[in-house]
Formats: C-alpha cells, sequence, structure tokens
C-alpha cells in the first residue's frame, strides 16, 4: 500500500534540455516508460525512493496487524487476519521488485531500512492497544491506501503502475474486512461501541497524514505530476478519502474525532466536507522517527533481519550442495 | 542449435508474455530471428529471449498439491466480508 508524499526526493537534473522535452513529450502523449528507456536520472531517482519507500510501508505495516494474530477472538477472524498480513508481505515483495529494475539491489534497499536511513508511512508508529484497531487499521488505513494506489495504476513507469494493479486487485477485502469487524463492534454492547469509537479517533487524524504534506508544502509535488508518477495531489487524495469515509462511519453509527468536520455544498464545485487543521507538528515528527513505536518497529525489523541470517545461510550452503535443483526443468 | 524462449511485449506499459521459442546460436540471433518470425505485423515493441534450458518450471504432477489448497480460501476474496449495502462499493 502506502506510498508518502515523497520525502526528501532529489529532484535535480543534468540532462539537455532536448533529452528533457523529448522525455516530457512521450509522458504527455500517455506512453510508459520501461526499465531498459533511457529517463532523467531525478525521475529515475524519485521512483527509486518513492516505490522503495512503498515496499519497506508494507513490510512494516505488517508488524501493528501481525502482533493480534494469536489473538483474534474467532477462526473466521483469525484467518482474515493472517491471509491480509500475509498479503502485504507479497506487496512488499512486488514492490522490491519493481524498484531493482531501477538499477538498485535489494540488499541496498534492506539495509536502508534497517540503518535507519529509509522512511516508510509514518501510520505504523502508531500502536495497536486494542482489537478494534484491527477494524480501524483494515477501513481507515488501507482505504486510505487504496485511495492513494488506484491512480498510481497509471503511473507512467510501467513496472511500478504494473505492480499496482496486482495490489489493487488484493487490497479490496483488506478494507472490507476492516469495517464488517468494527461494523460488528458498532452493533455489540456499549463497551464493544466504545471500543470502535475509541480506535476511530486514535487512527482517523494519522490516517488523514498518510497522504503525505499538504500540497502548500510539498516542493516534489509539481515535477511528480508534471511526469505523471502521480496524478493527484496529496491533497486532493486526501478530500477523496474524507468524502468517501464521513459517510461509512456514520452509517454505523460512529461520530468523527473532528469538531470542524461538516459538508460543503460548494466546495470544489460539486461539494465535499470541510475539516479541520491536520497537526502538522505531530506528523514530522513522526516521519523523523519520534512517533511511539519508531523505535519498536525498527528493532522487530532488525531482529527478524537476524533471527533468519542462518536460514538464508542454510539455503545457500543447501543450493551450493545441490548442483543441479530436483525439479522439472521445461525443454 | 539452443533452444530460445521468446517473450513480446505487445505494447508499451504491458508485460512481456511468452509467444513462443525458436533455435539460434547465440543471444543476438535468437533476437533478430524473435523479430523477423514473432513481430511481422506489429505484436510487439520489445524482445526478450530466455534459454529455455534456463527456465524452471513447476512440476505437472504436483499441479494439485501445488494449487488446490488455494480454492477453499474464500476470505482472501472481498464477496467473503459482509457489509451494509448503503455503502456501496468498497
Ligand atoms: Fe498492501
Ligand atoms: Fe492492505
Amino acid at each position: 500500500m502506502y506510498s508518502q508524499g515523497l520525502i526528501g526526493a532529489d529532484t535535480q537534473t543534468h540532462e539537455t534540455p532536448e533529452f528533457l522535452e523529448a522525455f516530457q513529450a512521450k509522458i504527455d502523449s500517455e506512453q510508459k516508460i520501461e526499465a531498459n528507456d533511457p529517463m532523467p536520472q531525478a525521475y529515475r531517482n524519485t521512483l527509486i525512493r518513492m516505490i522503495s519507500q512503498h515496499a519497506h510501508s508494507e513490510i512494516v505495516g505488517m508488524l501493528p496487524e501481525g502482533n493480534w494474530i494469536t489473538r483474534a477472538p474467532t477462526l473466521r477472524r483469525k484467518v482474515a487476519l493472517l491471509a491480509k498480513v500475509q498479503d502485504e508481505g507479497g506487496h512488499g515483495l512486488y514492490l522490491y521488485s519493481a524498484a531493482e529494475t531501477l538499477g538498485v539491489s535489494r540488499e541496498q534497499l534492506t539495509d536502508e531500512l534497517l540503518s535507519g536511513k529509509a522512511k516508510y508511512s509514518s501510520i505504523f508508529n502508531y500502536p495497536t492497544p486494542t482489537w478494534a484497531d484491527i477494524g480501524a487499521i483494515g477501513w481507515l488505513v488501507d482505504g486510505a491506501a487504496i485511495m492513494n494506489q488506484v491512480p498510481l495504476c497509471r503511473c507512467s513507469y510501467g513496472p511500478y503502475a504494473r505492480a499496482m494493479i496486482r495490489v489493487c486487485k488484493e487490497e479490496s477485502f483488506h478494507q472490507r474486512q476492516g469495517y464488517e469487524l468494527i461494523t460488528s463492534l458498532m452493533q455489540g454492547n456499549d463497551q464493544q461501541q466504545a471500543m470502535a469509537q475509541d480506535a476511530l479517533n486514535r487512527w482517523w487524524w494519522p490516517s488523514l497524514m498518510m497522504f503525505g504534506p499538504s500540497d502548500t508544502d510539498s516542493q516534489h509535488s509539481d515535477q511528480s505530476m508534471a511526469w505523471k508518477i502521480k496524478r493527484f495531489t496529496n491533497d486532493e487524495l486526501r478530500q477523496k478519502f474524507v468524502d468517501a469515509t464521513v459517510p461509512q462511519a456514520e452509517l454505523i453509527g460512529l461520530t468523527l474525532p473532528d469538531p470542524d468536520l461538516r459538508w460543503n455544498d460548494t466546495k470544489n464545485g460539486e461539494g465535499g466536507y470541510d475539516f479541520g487543521e491536520i497537526d502538522w507538528d505531530e506528523f514530522w515528527r513522526v516521519v523523523k522517527g519520534h512517533g511511539m513505536m519508531n523505535k519498536d518497529r525498527l528493532a522487530a525489523r532488525r531482529k527478524a533481519h537476524a533471527d533468519g541470517a542462518w536460514v538464508r545461510e542454510a539455503a545457500l550452503a543447501h543450493a551450493a550442495r545441490h548442483a543441479t535443483p530436483d525439479v522439472a526443468l521445461a525443454s | 542449435m539452443p533452444l530460445w524462449e521468446v517473450f513480446i511485449r505487445p505494447r508499451t506499459g504491458l508485460n512481456h508474455k511468452h509467444v513462443g521459442s525458436l533455435h539460434a546460436a547465440d543471444a543476438q540471433m535468437a533476437v533478430q530471428a524473435a523479430r523477423d518470425v514473432y513481430t511481422r505485423r506489429e505484436e510487439g515493441n520489445s524482445i526478450w529471449v530466455v534459454r529455455a534450458e534456463q527456465i524452471v518450471a513447476s512440476d505437472p504432477d504436483l499441479a494439485a498439491e501445488n494449487f488446490d489448497p488455494a480454492g477453499d480460501k474464500v476470505y482472501r476474496h472481498p464477496s467473503f466480508y459482509d457489509i451494509p449495502d448503503e455503502v456501496g462499493h468498497m
């Protein structure tokens, strides 16, 4: 899921004006850029950063939910959560492999995540203290991710666009299982309803922050839009998400934690919700590593990587010993 | 003369797709031959060739073991989850 507004991308270009013009013309005629095609270095760098941040987010995103797999209240909820977390691991793989088409190695990207150099979505640095959080994540976090990812299926870079098509196909069940979970809590007793409301109160604002900095503060947005890496600005996507989600909350009896939220008939010509100011200080604090769970998330990833070292070594040793693999060879 | 599997990208933006194979002495001749036989009617704009012996395939005898288990995992599909009709598409 979860690419986030290109934090700190380098968009310096050194190519000739003719080259850049020809590249832009190709983009403007809606032709995809493929791995072997010439491209400005800044286009490549922007995509490497964006796709790898997205991949890291999928992988780190397994942690807050994985935490609840063994505690799911029913077998039905357990298989759903297990399948979802398994999907997120797969999304990470699709995205790392799309990034590798741009000339970076998987090892390099993994090192950047584990060293703390690479960014991932701020949303995963919030804790999941209750079962209702699992519903809120599926409904809101995957919902926001879908909003972001659907336009990325038309990204100008072919390998990224194709990975996104695969991801989007799998993503729909993630949001539905979350909303179903929250809905069933809202049909339960007072305590269960309060638990659902509490989860919404904690996840609403961080979900809005997933779309990245406001357009007025996002320096990289214009170039990414011109290159059709992104099709909508951060604020446009955030607005779409609010407009889609508010009725879903109201339908099941939840109240959004925003006193400034109200329908505005004339917004953007076709109507939309006005909503309150996002706490950008909190956003930047969490992005820069000072969220509640940043340390735990990285520690968990490092431990998983270290604990898996013997498996990688054993696999390589096994492969070396059996130089001819015992699988059917196509002829 | 080695055998090469041929993959053609029909249009920029799409995946390369397996279209068939041919024999050629080396990679460069394989690409040229693939261009001559598989793209005569604008079938594509990019060619990949891979030595057939380099392709590792799953064992057809294990097809049931490999792929049947996904059949009853209905909870991996959106339609498994009940949400109110009023929500519409989600
Ligand atoms: Fe995902
Ligand atoms: Fe997801």
